[in-house]
């Protein structure tokens, strides 16, 4: 048993740590929240080469990484900055498909994707799918070499910004059937697609994005025809790692945050700190976190493994913190008093973030009756 | 023991009903149902409609141009408004400022302050809350200094509400540095075109500028706008704190918020059934609807006692703290209700006339900002832990 991180891990983290804290500030977060692309060029290219997108793919991809306590330790370390690069988006979840069903020419665009020079977003939630990744209506319908696809994309992080959607379609199988679902790699600019824009409350952007006659040779298919499940399950499960870790992340400087106001707020002539009922609370927030901390562990240290004790943990790991990110960031925001209700202050962004955490990749309720099927039942 | 209201309260229900269905414009009703920002000309035209029928002033007696209604009668208006989805009124001049004037003002200033609540002339604000005294508000630091007519007044006043609308402002100001902190402060009442005041908004965690911080530069103002005795500010402000607290448990929003929950789960999709059938997620709904109902029986007894005379004390407390965590239960569920569209941030102005594609349904846009803007619930108005302290040591004499 060792809870330590490797070497090279502790290395990765320690340079990353300085990296951000060069590159993030609360002044910063408010300018990427109102800029068009909604993160910044700059901080992205220098994470490329500090090696961390790279960090988030194995060495037969090309990476010098990939493992779930990789991203454990990348994704805490943007989380407490509350950073909004779009690297779940890119290298976890359109990385991880092309990493796993990508052909030669496909698999090609992983180099450039590490390099920082591609973005990527995937398409594949949709108006009426809520978390279930089975349920897909969008369509792929063979004519000749070529698929013509038709439907609608749901809140399609990163899509704006990125070169290349992949993008989930159903071309065979019942409307929620795991078999029948295949993706393709589509150019942004292709004929058909339109996007409309918007920013997300926990920064960053994303976009409904709608699929109109969109005609793509075969080449354009990522793996086996209707055969997608797999892979959308196994990428997801390694960006909910992500996720939790980067909800770790937020949650560790929210407390700071707070424990710190707790120590400097004077009422009633002492820091309101020394009021009991703060402490208890503040208390509880420490065991929470800390409990957050060891599913993260629970679930980084799974999710190389077999499918089903993977996905066991996925969805005890996310349950817990749908759970934990709530009353944290409640809780932060009610020991600040009416401060913490101020967009000025940095506990709104981070706040904002850590909530908006439950609303991707399933929600607490989803994660618990899907753990319930999957492990209790 | 008699749950339901007399043959008078159910008339009177009737009519308000009537009232509101036959005079509350659908332009506002829309925008108050879609949790849209209302303008200051939106609240000023409820308010006329409402002072042409007489029921501006809920809580005011006749003699004051208000309604003389009951406790029961007061709460059934609100709960017929919220039903209507009429806009709140705003309170601060009719709710808090009216009742202290009635009480300690002069005839010349009821005379004078009154009719213009009425009419709209003045938009109130509130200042009592600074940047070093919330929750300790006793310990306020605004000083108004007494130069023959006039007192001068500086300072800074935080989160006053609506404060971008106001003319006019009432103010906790220090007087006096002796004794006890709450010994020297007095109610003042300040012209807010007065020189030397300036308002700069605060934008809130939901991204609206709901609320201000207002400084005051050597700002002088009258002697006649004290209201009642120098230093005895403080007795006027708990006074108002207890009018502020009619309505306290929300029990009519949390009606209408758990309606448009329960909306929105049957109209939401969960494995290609109603999200409301989900076990899971109903059992939560339950829960909180179980919960109100408790709370709106507990309401109407304090309200009953209140009508018969008896000014709820510490019984408010109770209601504060309930009723701020159900509706903020009631409005994160209805963001977990609405799945992945919790999180765009789609604002109004985005919106307007944009023939794009929709950012999900339209009733999810303003959930996740709902949500973060009722945080404030247990905040202000004396946070929910100054709320328990009251009631350890007013009810249970701890």
């Amino acid at each position: 048993m060792n809870f330590e991180l490797t070497d090279e891990r502790q290395m990765l983290q320690d340079s990353l740590r300085r990296f951000l804290a060069e590159h993030y500030s609360n002044d910063k977060i408010g300018v990427l929240n109102d800029s068009a692309l909604g993160f910044s060029q700059d901080t992205w290219a220098g994470l490329a080469n500090l090696g961390v997108v790279g960090a988030l793919f194995t060495e037969a991809d090309g990476g010098y990484g990939g493992a779930g306590f990789d991203s454990s330790v990348i994704f805490e370390e943007l989380g407490r900055v509350g950073a909004v690069d779009p690297l779940l988006d890119t290298a976890l979840l359109g990385g991880g498909v092309l990493a796993a069903l990508g052909g030669q020419q496909q698999r090609s665009l992983i180099e450039s994707i590490i390099e920082g020079s591609v973005q990527l977003g995937l398409a594949h939630a949709e108006p009426r799918s809520r978390y279930d990744l089975a349920h897909v209506e969008t369509t792929a319908r063979r004519e000749g070499s070529s698929f013509v696809l038709d439907g609608q994309k749901s809140v399609v992080v990163n899509a704006s910004a990125a070169d290349h959607l992949i993008v989930s379609a159903r071309s065979s199988g019942e409307l929620s059937s795991s078999a029948g679902i295949s993706l393709f790699l589509l150019p942004a600019d292709t004929k058909g697609l339109t996007l409309r824009d918007y920013p997300l409350s926990g920064g960053g952007r994303a976009a409904e994005v709608l699929l109109e006659n969109v005609r793509v040779e075969g080449d354009a298919l990522l793996g086996d025809e209707g055969d997608g499940f797999a892979t959308l399950e196994l990428v997801h499960a390694k960006a909910t790692v992500a996720i939790c870790a980067e909800a770790l992340g937020l949650m560790e400087t929210i407390r700071t945050l707070t424990a710190d106001y707790l120590r400097m707020r004077k009422q009633f002539g002492k820091p309101i700190g020394k009021f009991q009922v703060l402490q208890h609370r503040m208390a509880d927030v420490l065991i929470d976190i800390e409990q957050a901390r060891s599913a993260v562990i629970n679930l980084a240290g799974h999710v190389d493994g077999e499918r089903d004790e993977r996905e066991k943990h996925v969805s005890a790991t996310k349950n817990l913190i749908g759970i934990v990110a709530k009353r944290v960031a409640e809780e932060s925001i009610q020991m600040h008093g009416g401060i913490g209700m101020t967009q000025e202050y940095e506990l709104a962004h981070l706040a904002r973030r850590l909530i908006m955490v439950d609303h991707r990749l399933g929600d607490a309720t989803f994660h618990l009756e899907r753990f319930i099927d999957l492990a209790v039942a | 023991m008699d749950l339901n209201y007399t043959t008078e309260q159910a008339e009177f229900r009737d009519s308000v009903r009537a009232f509101m269905k036959a005079k509350l414009p659908s332009t506002l009703s829309s925008k108050v149902s879609a949790s849209k920002t209302l303008s200051k000309a939106d609240h000023e035209q409820w308010h006329a409609i409402l002072n042409e029928q007489g029921w501006l002033a809920g809580n005011w007696p006749k003699a004051h141009g208000g309604t003389g209604w009951d406790a029961v009668q007061r709460h059934v208006f609100e709960e017929e408004m919220t039903r209507a989805h009429a806009p709140r009124i705003v309170p601060f001049g009719l709710a808090m400022l009216g009742p202290v004037l009635q009480e300690f003002g002069s005839s010349e200033q009821q005379a004078y302050y009154l009719p213009k609540i009425l009419n709209g002339e003045h938009w109130w604000c509130q200042g009592y809350s600074e940047p070093g005294a919330g929750s300790d508000l006793a310990s306020l630091k605004t000083r108004a200094e007494r130069a023959g007519d006039h007192y001068i007044v500086n300072g800074q006043k935080t989160w006053t509400t609506l404060g971008q609308h106001a003319n006019m402002i009432f103010c906790l100001v220090r007087t006096a540095k002796e004794g006890k902190p709450q010994e020297g402060i007095s109610f003042l009442l300040i012209d807010m075109n007065t020189e030397g005041v300036k308002v700069r908004p605060i934008v809130l965690i939901d991204g609206e500028p709901e609320v201000n911080e207002v400084f005051f530069d050597d700002v002088k103002v009258p002697v006649e706008n004290l209201v009642g005795e120098e230093n005895m500010g403080w007795t006027y402000a708990k006074y108002l704190l207890t009018h502020e607290r009619t309505n306290i448990a929300g029990v009519g929003f949390a009606t209408e918020g758990l309606e448009s929950l329960k909306r929105i789960a049957r109209t939401e999709l969960c494995k290609g059934k109603p999200l409301i059938q989900n076990p899971y997620f109903a059992a939560q709904i339950a829960r909180i609807e179980i919960d109100l109902m408790a709370m709106t029986t507990t309401n109407l007894r304090v309200v009953s006692k209140a009508a018969a005379g008896k000014a709820p004390g510490a019984e408010s407390s109770m209601l504060k703290i309930k009723g701020s965590e159900i509706r903020q239960e009631i409005n994160a569920l209805t963001r977990s209700a609405v799945g992945v569209y919790a999180m765009p941030f789609v604002s109004e102005e985005l919106e307007r006339g944009s023939n794009a594609l929709p950012v999900g349904p339209e009733y999810a846009n303003s959930v996740t900002g709902t949500y973060l803007n009722n945080r404030k619930l247990s905040i202000y108005g004396g946070s929910n832990e100054i709320q328990r302290t009251i009631i350890s040591k007013s009810l249970l004499d701890l």
